[in-house]
């Protein structure tokens, strides 16, 4: 059975985010949801406004970099946090469609801005049963 | 960290010798305790570092490492343009001139404590802080520029300040060498309305009362006293850092792919200072050091007039401005001869020391202040650079306490509230607008900054002058 979740681990200064499912764009739309959950309880925000987000990169775990920072400068330039995603991937192309809402400090309460994704603990990979993992840890 | 790897010089200077790729030995300046605390990617990343092109004598540890991205937090690493030397973005990390600024007040505990609960209502309406809070200005592309080449300096021109805070800055105010051209346009975007912002996570705005006074003649000369207030103010470069960072670190990485160079860590992806990309990185991360101490200065001028109101008594000086994720250029005396290098600083505090020609004329005999901030519900100090120092450490010195714990673990152990409930029956005073955020940064999950500062004060990479303990916590 393959799992479609996202988790977080544990880092000494920071946190770890991962996503799982059964093919690549799946985790990748679950580790966006994990970076959420970082700042605030994804729950609390409602899917009201769409953004687009293109990316390119050289491979995929460069492309999962490219992904979160992209969406970490559309939470900032728009003071929004996003609870959906879709995401379509083509060789070295991320097209990506995310859901979300402006930022209410009284209902999304958010923790903490994450600053980057970055390179420690990054891979995209199959384990054994083939789900996908995507992670890294975030600079927050 | 094992100890066993280790050879030690002295009880608070430890050496490990150049093996395999490594160029130079490295130092950990720091005592037992510490060290065996110490997570053993501190070693490695530091071995990774000491493996870099045109690295000079040593690449050096502060107390309060810990793991960190490419380079360990609180490494400190000069680099010589002329033997092939690099810089790093990963070496300098993604929150670029992050620090500290600590304000004198005139005012005594006494003056504070009958209005503190105002004064804490007060300070977390007036500061911009946490996930999506915008300042009040809004910078246009030229303004943008202008801030970006000017820092502080530009800050003080448009009114938020004196003169007087520039002396009280490293540099002036004012990174020599920023390039606006270099910075993307996403990274401005970003910071169009986050100048005067505090950001989150450990980034706070602290009213602090200076409990001990450790060196009486150097505490004179600084304006400090026993009993009296200051201000802290911690946070960076925001928005428009985390981006230029995040871009070149990016750069670095698929440029070392295409030419082949092998890089034992991507994060410690580098290019040499004598190279566009090295040229370029540095010319915006200058530019995001402008950023960030035009940030902390019209913060400043943010808390000044805040204060106007409620404690017209108040005189807000501005003791020091510190930063502690750098890349500066500088000149250092190495094996008697005198060499520009590019030291970098991952969470280690400039410690000039007595004597240095670029210190401002107050701070030239004694050294300048070395800010060591704390968690919300420890102490904060303030130390001088040593003459020691600029031989031991490229004049360098700790940051700060450097956590021990991950954000989960702390909000598994605490809850917001009850952090929140503590302090206040131990007289401090918390603002923020998230309960996780308070329990991610609970106390407890960080080390004791006093054995940190205690271990930078017998390493000699700085002195101790005085301890601050916090009355009143902004956090974002």
């Amino acid at each position: 059975m393959k799992k479609t979740k996202w988790e977080h681990f544990p880092h000494q200064a920071d946190i770890g985010i991962r996503g799982l499912g059964p093919t690549k764009e799946q985790a990748f739309e679950q580790a966006a949801l994990a970076l959420t959950a970082v700042i605030t309880n994804i729950n609390k925000v409602e899917p009201e406004k769409k953004v687009e987000i293109t990316c390119q990169a050289p491979d995929d775990e460069l492309l999962l970099l490219d992904w979160l920072n992209g969406l970490l400068y559309e939470m900032d330039t728009r003071k929004m946090l996003f609870s959906s995603f879709e995401v379509q991937l083509d060789k070295n192309t991320l097209n990506a469609v995310a859901w979300g809402q402006k930022i209410d400090i009284q209902k999304h309460q958010p923790t903490v801005e994450v600053k980057g994704a970055t390179y420690t603990e990054l891979s995209v990979r199959q384990d054994e049963s083939g789900t996908w993992i995507a992670q890294c840890v975030v600079d927050v | 960290m094992e100890l066993k790897n280790l050879k030690k010089q002295s009880d608070y200077q430890w050496l490990i010798e150049p093996t395999g790729k490594m160029r130079v030995p490295i130092i950990i300046y720091s005592d037992e305790t510490l060290i065996k605390e110490m997570d053993e990617k501190v070693r490695e990343q530091a071995v990774n570092v000491a493996a870099l092109p045109g690295i000079i004598k040593a690449c050096c540890v502060m107390p309060d490492a810990h793991w960190g991205y490419g380079f360990p937090i609180g490494g400190v690493a000069a680099f010589d343009p002329n033997e092939g030397g690099v810089v790093s973005a990963g070496g300098v990390g993604f929150d670029i001139s992050c620090g500290v600024r600590t304000l004198l007040t005139g005012l005594t505990i006494e003056n504070i404590e009958p209005v503190k609960n105002k004064l804490a209502d007060l300070l977390a309406h007036k500061i911009p802080a946490g996930v999506g809070s915008r300042g009040k200005l809004l910078l246009n592309q030229s303004e943008m520029d202008e801030m970006l080449v000017g820092g502080a300096r530009w800050a003080v021109e448009r009114g938020y300040g004196t003169s007087e805070d520039l002396t009280h800055i490293e540099e002036q105010g004012c990174a020599v060498g920023a390039n606006p051209q270099y910075v993307s346009n996403e990274a401005k975007k970003r910071q169009r309305d986050e100048v005067g912002t505090l950001g989150s996570g450990n980034h706070y705005l602290e009213v602090q009362h200076i409990t001990e006074i450790f060196d009486g003649k150097i505490a004179q000369t600084y304006g400090l006293q026993k009993g009296q207030i200051t201000i802290s103010i911690h946070c960076g470069s925001r928005g428009l850092g985390h981006q230029i960072a995040t871009e070149f670190m990016k750069t670095m990485v698929t440029t070392a792919k295409e030419k082949g160079i092998e890089l034992a860590d991507r994060e410690l992806a580098f290019a040499p200072i004598k190279s566009p990309v090295g040229e370029q990185y540095l010319g915006a991360m200058r530019a995001a050091i402008n950023c960030a101490l035009a940030n902390r200065q019209v913060l400043t001028d943010l808390v000044r007039k805040a204060l106007a109101g409620l404690l017209p008594k108040a005189e807000l000086k501005l003791l020091y401005d510190v930063s502690h994720n750098t890349c500066k250029e500088e000149i250092h005396t190495v094996n008697g001869k005198q060499k520009r290098l590019f030291v970098h600083r991952k969470g280690a505090t400039r410690a000039f020391g007595p004597g240095e020609p670029t210190l401002a004329d107050e701070f030239r005999d004694i050294g300048q202040p070395v800010l060591i901030g704390g968690t919300m519900g420890t102490a904060s100090y303030i130390l001088a650079g040593t003459a020691e120092s600029m031989s031991l450490s490229f004049g360098s010195s700790c940051h700060g306490a450097g956590r021990s714990m991950s954000r989960s673990q702390a909000t598994k152990r605490w809850h917001g509230k009850d952090v929140v409930m503590n302090l206040a029956q131990k007289g401090i005073l918390i603002r923020s607008p998230s309960f996780r955020g308070i329990a991610e940064e609970a106390p407890g999950a960080y080390k004791d900054v006093s054995a940190v500062v205690e271990a930078a004060h017998n390493a000699n990479l700085s002195r101790k002058v005085a301890k601050l303990m916090p009355l009143v916590c902004i956090k974002g």
